[in-house]
Parts: C-alpha cells; structure tokens; sequence
C-alpha cells in the first residue's frame, strides 16, 4: 500500500518517521537536559527532594564570588599548555611523516597506537610509571644519569601533578592529532609544492609560506578542540589522582561533578555547568573572529 | 629523488620519530614484563626487568577470578552489539533523510546535531541523570546503550558524504520500476554505504570500550561492570599488587590494540574522514 503512494506523500511520511526517533533521542538527552541546566542553575535543588527552590541568580554570584572555584581553572591551564606542546609535536611528524620516507607507515601505526588505548588503562598505567619508589620513569631517569631528578613525586607534587597529568594526555592524543594533520597535508595540491621548488623556495621557506597557511583552517580546528579539551578535562585527574594532592590536581569539570553528586548541590553545580558552556562559545567565537580576520580559509 | 647520500637533517628526523616510537612504548612495555611477574618476583627485580617466564599466567587467572572481569566483557559486549545496531539504523536512516529529500527544516536539524557537539556532555550528565532515573534505565544495561544510540554530527557528516557519492539515477531507476521510496532506503541506500559503516563500527567500538564515564555513573551495580569499571574497582581493592594491577591492564588493552593492527587502515580513514570536513 506504501508503494502505490505518490511520491511527495512517501516524501512526507519518510521524513517524519526517519527522524521521529533520532530527533526524539537528541532533544531528550542533548537540548532537554541542556535547558533543565539552564533552570537547575537558578534553585539550590539537593538533587533528590521533590521541590526546587527558586533562588535566581545566587549560584552564579556564589561561583563568581568563591575563588575557590575559580582557583580551579589554573590547574585546567597545565592541559591547554600541553595541548598547545602537543599540537606543535604532532605537526612537525606530521610534516615528516608526509614526506618520502623509510619506515613511515610503520612510524605511524605506532604513534598513533595510543589513541585507541582505554583510558582508564592507561590511566593506571601511568600512575605505575610516575610512582615516586616503584615507578619506571624514575628508574628510567636513574638510569640515565639525572639522579637529580629519579626521586621526583610526579604525582605528589602540588606544581607538577596537573602537568604530570597533562603529558599523559599528550602522550595519549599526539597521534590522533598526527593522522589529522597528515590528511590536511595530503589534501594540498602537489603541484603548489612544485611550482615553489621551481620558484627556487627552501624547505624551510615551503614550510612558512605554503605547508602552513593551508593547514590553517585544520590547526585552528585542533586548538579549538585543545582549549575546550583543556577546559572539559575529567577523567584522568578523577581515575589517577582522585583531585590530590589536596585537591591541587582538581579540574574544573570534576568540581562540578562533585559538587552535584557528592555534595548533593545540583543549583551550583548547574550554574558551574552554564559557565563553562559560555567559555566554550567565548573560545568559538573568539576564534571565528580571528579566523574571519585572518582572511578566508 | 635526493641523493642517497645521509644527511644531517634525515638524521634529525629519525632519531626524533625514534624518541617518539620509545615514548608511546615505554609505559606499555614496562606493563607487559611486570604482567607476567610473580609477587617475589615482581619485589625483586627492577621494574624495567624482563620476567623470567612470559608463560607464568598466574596474573591474568587472578585478575579475572577476583576481577569479574568475565561480566566485564559479556556486559560491555551487550552494549556495544545493541547501541551499535541501533545507531547505524538512526544514523543511515538520519543521513538518507538530509542527503536525499529537501524540506525547510533540513538545515535547522543540520544545525541541530551540529550545536549539540560543543556543549560539554559531562556537565548535562546532572540534568540526564533524572532521565535516566525517571525511565526506570538507572542501573540497568539499558542505560548506557540508550545513551549511546543517538547519531552524532560525524557520523552523519561521513554517511552524507558517501550518500553524495551514489548517484541518484539509481534512486530514479528504482521509482521508474514503482520501488517506494522505503524501500530504495532499505535496498540500494543502505547497502551502498556498508563502507562507511565499517569504519564506523570499529570507531564507534573502541570509543564504546574505552567509555569510563557513562557506565560509572549509570551503572554502579557490581554485576553490571564493564571492562572500565571493573578495572577501577580492582585497582581500588588491590592498590599494592602493581603486578596483579598490570596483568589488568594488558588484558583490557588487548582487544583493542589487536582490533587496530588489523584494521588500522580503516580506522585512519575513519577519523580522517570524520574529522576533516
């Protein structure tokens, strides 16, 4: 009966019933709880009692006016440095590894090899590897001949925990970034390459004027995801860490997780939520700005 | 072609990627000859020590007695089969849509799924735990795979971009012959875009497998662990055993470190193709 329908009206029907449930599942578990968010953040809800007190903006002044919470944000910082230390790395492989080379396959199946490792995993793996008495990477630097610094407490020490924690992320990501900027290499026309060798440029002069400027529109995409990367960091701090040492290594998105499920705070930690969602925008549009500014492409 | 000749700068290149290569191997190294340890052992000999057998199991028998890390895998198996084949259906099903039909409301649910990816999913997780709740999905297998079977921006950017590719005659032909428009759906659109899906399968698997969050929250329950979570209590009993500790690694590490030197290839195209657009 479906097939003796016109055409326009199979139209109709198609479109509704193949987005009916996709859209149902978008709306109910991206929008609708993204707006819940916006209204959990004006009560100070407990998260289990029937009524939720309208308290307006309070939880916001709480986060803004509580250093904190805001304090926080600095051991977010360590991820952005690293992500940008990361990006650097994985551009300049990606470069070599886009050119003639013995081995390049093999360089890039291995360094790309931690990507799909589960997090968790490698979360304790490196939690054995930064162990203080035990741990490989002391031993590793004895061996070395840096007994200055074999005795080091990765983990322990309120400086370095965040960015002991970040490299393993630069560790983890490096490759992923690696293969993403090989295929915006490879996506540059060879013959612009050429016509520069001809024109008499250097490699070096290759690489300012013309590799660059086309992986633009790429590396901007990256460090977009590394700054909101940075900002949403939640895993490895909570399975590695647990926030310690006293709570220096506590990332922004943990404290919300914990003010909400153990401290029982939906309102502020809805409110903490709002905000990092503005941050990620600010950095959206920031970017757009300088991204339009810069000239198309 | 360069010359043959060495030179400085291919020297430079070579010993970086070979500090690279070291680096990504050396935390994974360091698990696999502790894994294979005994107790004494592993208190007698320096972490970076080979062991002295590579067949002493005793570990990995251990780790998945006292582990449960059976259930771990029946259970994270479950989910991934179930979300999997539901998300391929919603996604194709998504991507036919906005690939072969125009109607107003096309780039506003374009735009829809697009918006949905910067707004940071751990953070609404406070807001999607009463939904989860109020579904009666809390502590169930349900959960997760309810979760995970909404289509997501990448997926359908790579479905519509091999929907681009299969040229409509195809549909024409089929609707010259009286096929409905279901049906050119489900016999020429779905099947043409087995490719995509592959790759999109073993993705969507790792990200599945290697998901910590999402089971933690939503299923607290012993008996529902999977792999991540069993991991975590494990480590919690059993602090001290680093060797035990390791054995668990190696073994949740597996599946997908093999799945990707098998597949490697796919999975480079699929995060490429995903990615860059």
């Amino acid at each position: 009966m479906f097939g003796t329908m016109s055409y326009n009206k199979q139209k109709t029907i198609i479109i509704v019933s193949f987005l009916t449930i996709p859209l149902l599942l978008l709306g109910l578990f991206t929008y609708y709880p993204a707006i819940k968010l916006v209204y959990y953040s004006f009560t100070n809800w407990d998260g289990y009692s029937p009524e939720k007190p309208w308290v307006g903006l309070a939880n916001y002044r709480e986060v803004f006016s509580n250093p904190d919470i805001f304090k926080v944000f600095q051991h977010n910082f360590a991820y952005f440095v690293m992500g940008v230390v990361q990006n650097i790395i994985a551009i300049y492989f990606a470069v070599i590894l886009s050119n003639r080379l013995r081995g390049r396959n093999f360089f890039r199946i291995l360094l790309f090899l931690p990507y799909i490792m589960n997090g968790v995993a490698v979360a304790f793996m490196f939690g054995y590897v930064f162990d203080t008495t035990n741990g490989s990477l002391n031993l590793l630097l004895g061996t070395l001949g840096l007994s200055g610094l074999a005795d080091t407490s990765w983990l322990g020490t309120e400086g370095l925990v965040n960015y002991s924690l970040a490299s393993t992320g630069l560790w983890r990501f490096m490759g992923y970034n690696m293969v993403i900027y090989i295929a915006s290499l490879q996506a540059i026309p060879r013959d612009i390459f050429e016509a520069a060798k001809i024109d008499g440029a250097g490699s070096m002069q290759t690489l300012w004027r013309i590799t660059l400027p086309n992986m633009k529109p790429v590396i901007q995409l990256n460090l977009f995801l590394t700054v909101t990367g940075a900002l949403e960091v939640f895993d490895l701090p909570f399975v590695l860490t647990k926030g310690g040492p006293a709570g220096a290594s506590q990332t922004y998105v943990q404290r919300v997780v914990e003010t909400a499920f153990a401290f029982n705070n939906y309102g502020l930690a809805s409110a903490m939520s709002i905000i990092l969602l503005f941050f990620v925008v600010f950095v959206l549009l920031i970017q757009q700005l300088v991204l339009s500014r810069g000239g198309n492409k | 072609m360069r010359q043959s000749k060495f030179r400085v700068i291919d020297i430079i290149k070579y010993v970086s990627l070979l500090i690279g290569v070291f680096v990504v191997l050396f935390p994974p190294y360091v698990v696999i000859v502790n894994a294979f340890k005994s107790t004494e052992e592993f208190n007698g000999s320096s972490s970076m020590a080979m062991p002295q057998s590579f067949f002493n199991f005793d570990n990995f028998m251990i780790v998945f007695k006292r582990g449960h890390l059976l259930s771990g895998f029946s259970n994270i198996l479950i989910i991934i089969v179930v979300a999997l084949a539901l998300n391929i259906l919603f996604g194709t099903m998504v991507a036919y849509v906005l690939g072969r039909f125009s109607f107003k409301l096309k780039p506003v649910i374009f735009g829809a799924y697009l918006v949905a990816t910067i707004i940071p999913s751990i953070t609404t997780q406070v807001a999607t735990f009463g939904i989860i709740k109020s579904m009666g999905l809390y502590n169930t297998l349900g959960a997760p795979i309810i979760l995970y079977i909404g289509a997501d921006v990448i997926q359908i950017i790579l479905y519509l971009q091999f929907i681009r590719n299969i040229p409509v005659d195809l549909d024409e032909s089929a609707m010259v012959e009286g096929a409905s428009l279901f049906k050119i759906y489900r016999s020429i659109i779905f099947p043409l875009l087995t490719p995509a899906t592959a790759t999109l399968v073993i993705l969507k698997t790792i990200s599945i497998y290697n998901d910590m969050y999402i089971p933690y929250l939503y299923m607290p329950k012993q008996s529902l662990g999977v792999v991540t979570t069993v991991l975590m209590r494990f480590q919690g009993v059993n602090t001290a055993d680093w060797n035990l500790i390791c054995a668990a690694i190696l073994v949740i590490l597996l599946p997908t470190v093999i799945l990707y030197f098998f597949l490697q290839r796919y999975i480079f195209e699929g995060v490429t193709s995903g990615a860059v657009k």
